[in-house]
C-alpha cells in the first residue's frame, strides 16, 4: 500500500477531482450502409468534487448519471476529458490509473450483481487491498474490521455467501468493500435507490457516519431528489448529457435558475400539504439523445423556450449574486446579451 | 503478491461459516434421484473398465468358430457369441475401457483447450474475439462427423489420431459455450468492481470469472461425451480408429450389423451399451446443471 502519497497534497482549497470536458459517444448499429448513430451519452461536461463535500448529481433516466460515474472510474473509456485529482493528473505521467483507482472507489445500485457469488463475504472486501500487495491475513483483518464498522457481525457474517443476505446487508458489504482500499472519494451510483425505505434510511445514515469518520467526499448519484438534498453540500442537475445546472444544495432546489431544475424540484414529492406537488411540471420523454435538439437541449420541453434558444448552445455560467459565484447554470435566460426576452442586454 | 485462496477452507476456524459451495451442489445433487442413478450407472461403468481383466468371465479375443453367434442364454455364453465365437459379454466388459477413453479424453482435452480459448476471447472482447470466434464459427460449418473423418483420414488411421481429431471437432462448440458464458459474465458488476479495485486482467479472471464459468462449460462438455462415443464407433467402423480385435462398442455394433437378422437381440448389445452410457452422462449433467444454479 502505496502512503507515499500525502494525504492532502493541494490543501483545503484544491477540489479532489476537477472533471474537465468528459465526452462519451456510443456507436449504435445503424443500417448496413447507412453511417453509425452515435447515442451522446455524456458530452462535454465539467465539474469539481471539492474536499469532504457530498456532491450530489440528479436527473431523469438516460441523461448521463451513470455513464459519468463510470467514465470517472474509467470503466468505460472516455473519448475526451480530463481527470485531475487532488492537482495531478489522472494517466499521462502523473497520477496511474492503478493509483487513481485505489483513492477512487465506486458502489452499484444492484447489491446482488455487484458481489461475485462463488466468493465468502470476507474474501471480496479482502480482494482490492489484495490486489495492492496486503498479505492475506492482514485483509481479512481489515475486512472483519470494516464489517464490523459497517454494523454487519463479523463472527457471523464474514464467511457467508451473498445469497445468504438482505438486499441491506448486501449493500453494506459492497460499502465496506469499496471501502477496503482506504479511498477518498466514494461515488455512490444509486446506492440505495433499490433498498426499502427503512433500509434505505439506516445506509444513508451509515454513509454519513463512514463520511465523517474516514473523511471522505462522495460523489452521490440518484433520481430520488429528497434523498439527495439530505445528502448533498451541493448539487448538479444532469440533461440529456450535459450539465444543466451546478450549485449549493439550498440554492439548487429553492431558487432553482434552470427551467429544467425547477421543474424536477417542482415535482419533489412533498410531505407538507402546504406545499402539495401541484402539477406535473414537464410533459413528455426526454428527446432521443442520438438525435439531440440544437441548442439548448431542454428547448423542446421548457415554457420559456424562445427561438434563440434552438441556436445558441448556453455555457454553464454563474447566475448572478444572489445564487454565489458557485452556482452555476447553463440557459440563456441567465447569459446576458443571449438574445433571449429574459436575458440582460449586454 | 499472495492472494488468499478463495474458498471455504480459506477461512479461519473461529469465523461461523457457512456451507461451501461444492457443499451445497453436492446437497442438491444428492436429492436428485435421477441424477444419482445415472452417476451410480457411470461409476459402475468406470469400476468395469478398470477391474476388466478381474471380472471377465472369458477370453475377450479368443473365439471357437464353431460356437459362432450363439442367443443369449446359452450355456457357458450367458450373453450369446460374436460372429468369431467370442463370448459377448467379456467383450461388452472389456469393450468399456476403450469405449470410455475414446468417450471421455477428446472431451477433457478440448474443454482444456476450446474454454481456455473461449474464457480469454469472451473476456478480451473486441478484434481478439472476433479473429478468434470466426476461425472457430469455419470449423463449426462442417457436420462434427464429416470434420471427424476427414481429419482421421488426413492424419492417418490409429488410436491416437482418432483420439485428435475427435479432440478438434470439440473445440468449436466447448469455446463458444465458454464464450458467451464469459462476455455475460464480463459484463457483472462485481468484475466492474473488481477492474475499478484496479486488479489486472488476469488475476480478475482467475479470482472472479472462472469460478462462474467453468460449472456451466463443465455441464455442457460432459454432454459431449455420449456424442464422442458414437463418432468414435463411427471411426472405428471406417478403420480409422479401434482396430480389430481389440473390443471396442462401435466396432463391435458394426461387425455384428451382418448378423442383425440371425442374432438381432446379440447384435444390439453393443448399442445398448452406447444408449445406456451416453444416456447416465446426459442425465447426470443435467443433474448437475441444475444442482449448480446457485440462485436457488
Amino acid at each position: 500500500m502505496s502512503a507515499a502519497a500525502p494525504l492532502d497534497r493541494g490543501g483545503p482549497a484544491q477540489p479532489l477531482l476537477t472533471v474537465r470536458g468528459l465526452v462519451k459517444h456510443f456507436a449504435v448499429k445503424g443500417s448496413l450502409f447507412g453511417a453509425k448513430a452515435m447515442v451522446r451519452a455524456v458530452d462535454g461536461v465539467d465539474f469539481e468534487i471539492l474536499k469532504g463535500e457530498t456532491l450530489g448529481v440528479v436527473g431523469e433516466s438516460g441523461c448521463g448519471k451513470s455513464t459519468t460515474a463510470r467514465l470517472l472510474m474509467h470503466l468505460i473509456e472516455p473519448d475526451a476529458g480530463t481527470l485531475i485529482f487532488d492537482g495531478e493528473t489522472v494517466g499521462d505521467g502523473g497520477l496511474t490509473m492503478r493509483e487513481f483507482r485505489r483513492q477512487v472507489q465506486m458502489v452499484f445500485q444492484d447489491s446482488y450483481a455487484s458481489l461475485n457469488p462463488r466468493l465468502t463475504v470476507e474474501a471480496s472486501i479482502a480482494f482490492g487491498p489484495q490486489v495492492h500487495g496486503v498479505q492475506a491475513r492482514q485483509a481479512v483483518d481489515r475486512a472483519h474490521g470494516l464489517l464490523d464498522r459497517v454494523g454487519l457481525d463479523p463472527s457471523r457474517f464474514a464467511g457467508r455467501y451473498p445469497h445468504e443476505l438482505s438486499g441491506g446487508q448486501r449493500q453494506r458489504v459492497n460499502i465496506a468493500r469499496a471501502l477496503a482500499l482506504q479511498p477518498r472519494l466514494l461515488i455512490l451510483d444509486e446506492a440505495v435507490s433499490a433498498l426499502d425505505k427503512s433500509v434505505e434510511a439506516q445506509v444513508l445514515n451509515l454513509l454519513l457516519d463512514l463520511k465523517e469518520e474516514f473523511g471522505l467526499t462522495y460523489l452521490f448519484i440518484s433520481h430520488d431528489l429528497n434523498v439527495v438534498r439530505f445528502m448533498s453540500d451541493r448539487v448538479a442537475v444532469m440533461y440529456l448529457g450535459k450539465m444543466a445546472e451546478i450549485g449549493p444544495a439550498g440554492a439548487v432546489f429553492d431558487k432553482a435558475a434552470h427551467p429544467y431544475s425547477a421543474a424536477l424540484t417542482r415535482s419533489m414529492p412533498s410531505m407538507d400539504p402546504d406545499h402539495r406537488t401541484e402539477e406535473a411540471p414537464i410533459a413528455g420523454d426526454p428527446p432521443n439523445p442520438i438525435n439531440p435538439p440544437t441548442g439548448c437541449r431542454f428547448h423542446t420541453r421548457c415554457t420559456f423556450a424562445e427561438s434563440v434558444c434552438s441556436t445558441r448552445v448556453p455555457a454553464l455560467d454563474p447566475v448572478g449574486p444572489e445564487g454565489g459565484p458557485s452556482h452555476l447554470a447553463a440557459c440563456l435566460m441567465h447569459e446576458p446579451g443571449s438574445g433571449h426576452s429574459k436575458a440582460e442586454a449586454s | 503478491m499472495a492472494l488468499l485462496r478463495f474458498g471455504a477452507d480459506a477461512m479461519p476456524s473461529a469465523i461461523e461459516s457457512s456451507e461451501g459451495y461444492w457443499a451445497s451442489v453436492w446437497r442438491r445433487l444428492r436429492r436428485d434421484k435421477v441424477a444419482m442413478i445415472a452417476g451410480a450407472v457411470v461409476l459402475a461403468l468406470i469400476l468395469m473398465a478398470v477391474f476388466a481383466p478381474y471380472i471377465v468371465p472369458a477370453d475377450p479375443f479368443s473365439g471357437r468358430m464353431l460356437r459362432r453367434l450363439r442367443p443369449i442364454g446359452t450355456e457357458g455364453y450367458p450373453l450369446g457369441s460374436d460372429e468369431l465365437g467370442r463370448d459377448m459379454l467379456s467383450r461388452l466388459i472389456y469393450g468399456a475401457r476403450m469405449s470410455l477413453l475414446m468417450g471421455v479424453t477428446p472431451v477433457i482435452i478440448a474443454f482444456g483447450l476450446g474454454s481456455t480459448l473461449g474464457i480469454v476471447a469472451g473476456y478480451l472482447g473486441g478484434w481478439f474475439n472476433t479473429i478468434a470466434m470466426r476461425t472457430i464459427d469455419i470449423f463449426y460449418a462442417f457436420p462434427s462427423v464429416l470434420l471427424a473423418v476427414a481429419l482421421s483420414g488426413a492424419l492417418g488411421a490409429g488410436l491416437t489420431n482418432a483420439l485428435v481429431s475427435l479432440s478438434v471437432v470439440f473445440i468449436p462448440p466447448i469455446a463458444r459455450v465458454a464464450e458467451s458464458v464469459t462476455t455475460q459474465v464480463r459484463n457483472r458488476d462485481y468484475v466492474e468492481a473488481a477492474r475499478a479495485s484496479g486488479a489486472p486482467g488476469f488475476t480478475i479472471v482467475r479470482v472472479h470469472v472462472l469460478g462462474n464459468v467453468l460449472g456451466p462449460i463443465f455441464v455442457y462438455a460432459t454432454s459431449l461425451i455420449s456424442v464422442s462415443m458414437i463418432l468414435a464407433s463411427g471411426l472405428s467402423f471406417l478403420g480409422l480408429g479401434v482396430r480389430p480385435p481389440e473390443p471396442e462398442w462401435g466396432l463391435m455394433l458394426n461387425t455384428l450389423r451382418t448378423a442383425i437378422y440371425t442374432q438381432p437381440w446379440v447384435a444390439a448389445l453393443p448399442g445398448a451399451m452406447i444408449f445406456i452410457t451416453s444416456i447416465s452422462f446426459n442425465l447426470l449433467s443435467d443433474g448437475l446443471r441444475s444442482a449448480m444454479d446457485v440462485k436457488q
